[in-house]
């Protein structure tokens, strides 16, 4: 009987404990962001959709239009295409679409870039109800940027 | 069973539970037929979100499957990212820098310790208590966080490659985690105190959902599910890979094979990681973080090869057949959670409805991963 009694007494022992505890964080900081008001930056090597990456010189983008990124990619979600202009030795690039429904963001295709011509964005604000906003032309996305 | 043997009420009901249940955490269906409150039999029937993981894998290269082993277990995505590279590493002979074992070892670390604090949120969510959830999710942040910078994902992580890692961590990283470790050490009591000693949570966990070591050999349950019924095993020190044998650390096990054995024992192992991560930041050596000789195309010898790493929630085992070739001939997963789901129709027989939730929730069942 008296261990009966123990137990009613310790249990409500721990629930106060429990509830003092939870009575303290009342009284702490807010831990979370109150976003969109605030937003978070995102560190450096955050792995947004991809980009291209400009020739600082030239201004143009940096592809050669090998096509490693294409053939790297788990899900061919990489559509590249080059024009070969008369006079010049070397492929330009013409399309660069991501389509960003199937992409894992894995990487692959960085890795596998020898010109360093694509990177990592720090886009995270792509919430959309269609489809077409995630085929992303990328070509287009590194002019409009100018 | 004492129960079911002394009621004389022939009449059952079938419960479904699931698949779009709080409880199953995920597409999960578990047929019940219920005699009254009381479980007869529990059949949880898988496939839901089946989506063909090893077919994949024989369809495209050894590297591109890298992305699907981060999907499988989502909490702790880098276990099996490990489990891949080590087998493929295996079969293609390919030596990692010391530098890069330790990385893994803490990033791992560090996912097994965000697993199992979401696990503990989840798990007394289960059982009716919502705050702690909140306060283990606090703590998980900063894990996300910090490999977040070093990643460049926050769950899904795609980050150790054949022969090392993706890129080398920051000294900021280590202070980060270092800082980290010292504040979940010093939330730990709070977590006891607050959860642990509570006497609703004691009355939900203590003595029910027996699993016993032999039901556990039986099944080929692994993780806390075993350790928590007594059998020290963990692939850590059974089959030891990465620079596991240099770190110091226990397995803690509880021989009760009850709801709370299994609670005790990833609060424990949180412990146990830390250890391991402190450890693992003090050794870290300078040097490369991949292979110099790493191929750029892997192409294995024919053969069979297996490794196995200790994930969250127990053994992960990656098979490979090899026929010397760009692709895998064949790719079998060996998940921990398929496995110990397996059990719950045993163990849950006889159970009262609520008592069975407690156990499905000790059993820390990630669905994704039971449907590869």
């Amino acid at each position: 009987m008296s261990g009966y009694f123990a137990e009613i007494f310790s249990g409500a022992k721990s629930l106060a404990s429990g509830m003092g505890i939870t009575f303290r964080y009342m009284f702490k900081p807010v831990v979370t962001v109150q976003y969109p008001h605030a937003t978070l930056k995102m560190p450096e090597r955050y792995r947004g959709h991809i980009e291209l990456v400009k020739d600082p010189e030239s201004g143009e983008p940096k592809c050669i239009v090998c096509g490693m990124c294409q053939r790297a990619c788990p899900s061919g979600c990489i559509t590249v295409a080059g024009d070969k202009l008369e006079g010049e030795k070397k492929k330009v690039l013409s399309k660069y679409v991501l389509n960003f429904t199937t992409c894992s963001l894995c990487g692959s295709c960085v890795e596998s870039c020898k010109p360093g011509a694509i990177q990592f964005s720090r886009e995270y604000n792509l919430a959309s109800t269609r489809k077409e906003d995630y085929t992303i032309d990328l070509l287009q996305r590194l002019r409009e940027q100018r | 069973m004492s129960v079911l043997a002394s009621s004389d009420c022939k009449e059952t009901f079938v419960l479904n539970l699931g698949p779009q249940h709080p409880a199953t955490h995920g597409v999960l269906r578990v047929k019940l037929t219920m005699d009254g409150e009381y479980i007869r039999h529990a059949e949880p029937v898988l496939g839901y979100i089946h989506r063909m993981h090893e077919k994949m894998g024989e369809n495209r290269t050894w590297a591109q499957f890298m992305p699907n082993t981060g999907r499988l277990d989502y909490l702790s995505a880098l276990s099996y990212n490990h489990g891949y590279v080590l087998a493929v590493e295996r079969a293609a002979g390919i030596a990692v820098p010391e530098r890069a074992e330790y990385i893994r070892v803490i990033t791992v670390e560090l996912n097994r310790i965000s697993s199992h604090l979401v696990w503990f949120g989840a798990f007394i969510l289960d059982l009716g208590g919502f705050t702690p959830l909140l306060y283990a999710f606090d703590d998980r942040e900063i894990i996300l966080d910090l490999l977040q910078a070093v990643t460049g994902s926050r769950l899904t992580y795609c980050y150790f490659r054949f022969g090392g890692v993706y890129n080398d961590i920051e000294p900021d990283f280590i202070t980060g985690t270092l800082a980290f470790i010292k504040r979940l050490r010093e939330r730990m009591p709070m977590y006891h105190n607050l959860v642990t000693k509570n006497i609703i949570l004691i009355k939900r966990l203590k003595d029910i959902g027996f699993v016993p070591a032999e039901m556990c050999r039986k099944y080929g349950a692994t993780g806390p599910v075993l350790r928590g019924a007594g059998v020290g095993y963990d692939v850590r020190r059974a089959e030891p890979y990465s620079v596991y044998p240099e770190l110091d650390f226990d397995i803690p096990t509880y021989p009760e094979g009850d709801c709370m054995a299994r609670y005790m024992v990833r609060l424990d192992e949180i412990e146990q990681s830390m250890r391991i991560i402190e450890q693992a930041c003090a050794k870290l050596p300078d040097g490369p973080v991949m292979a110099e000789k790493a191929p750029k195309i892997i192409k294995p010898a024919k053969g069979d090869y297996y490794a196995a790493v200790e994930a969250a929630r127990g053994s992960f085992g990656v098979r490979l057949v090899s026929d010397g070739t760009t692709t895998p001939y064949r790719l079998k997963l060996r998940s921990p959670s398929y496995s110990n789901l397996s059990l719950f129709g045993e163990a849950s027989r006889g159970m009262l409805l609520p008592d069975a939730l407690a156990l499905m929730g000790s059993l820390d069942l990630v669905i994704p991963e039971i449907d590869r």
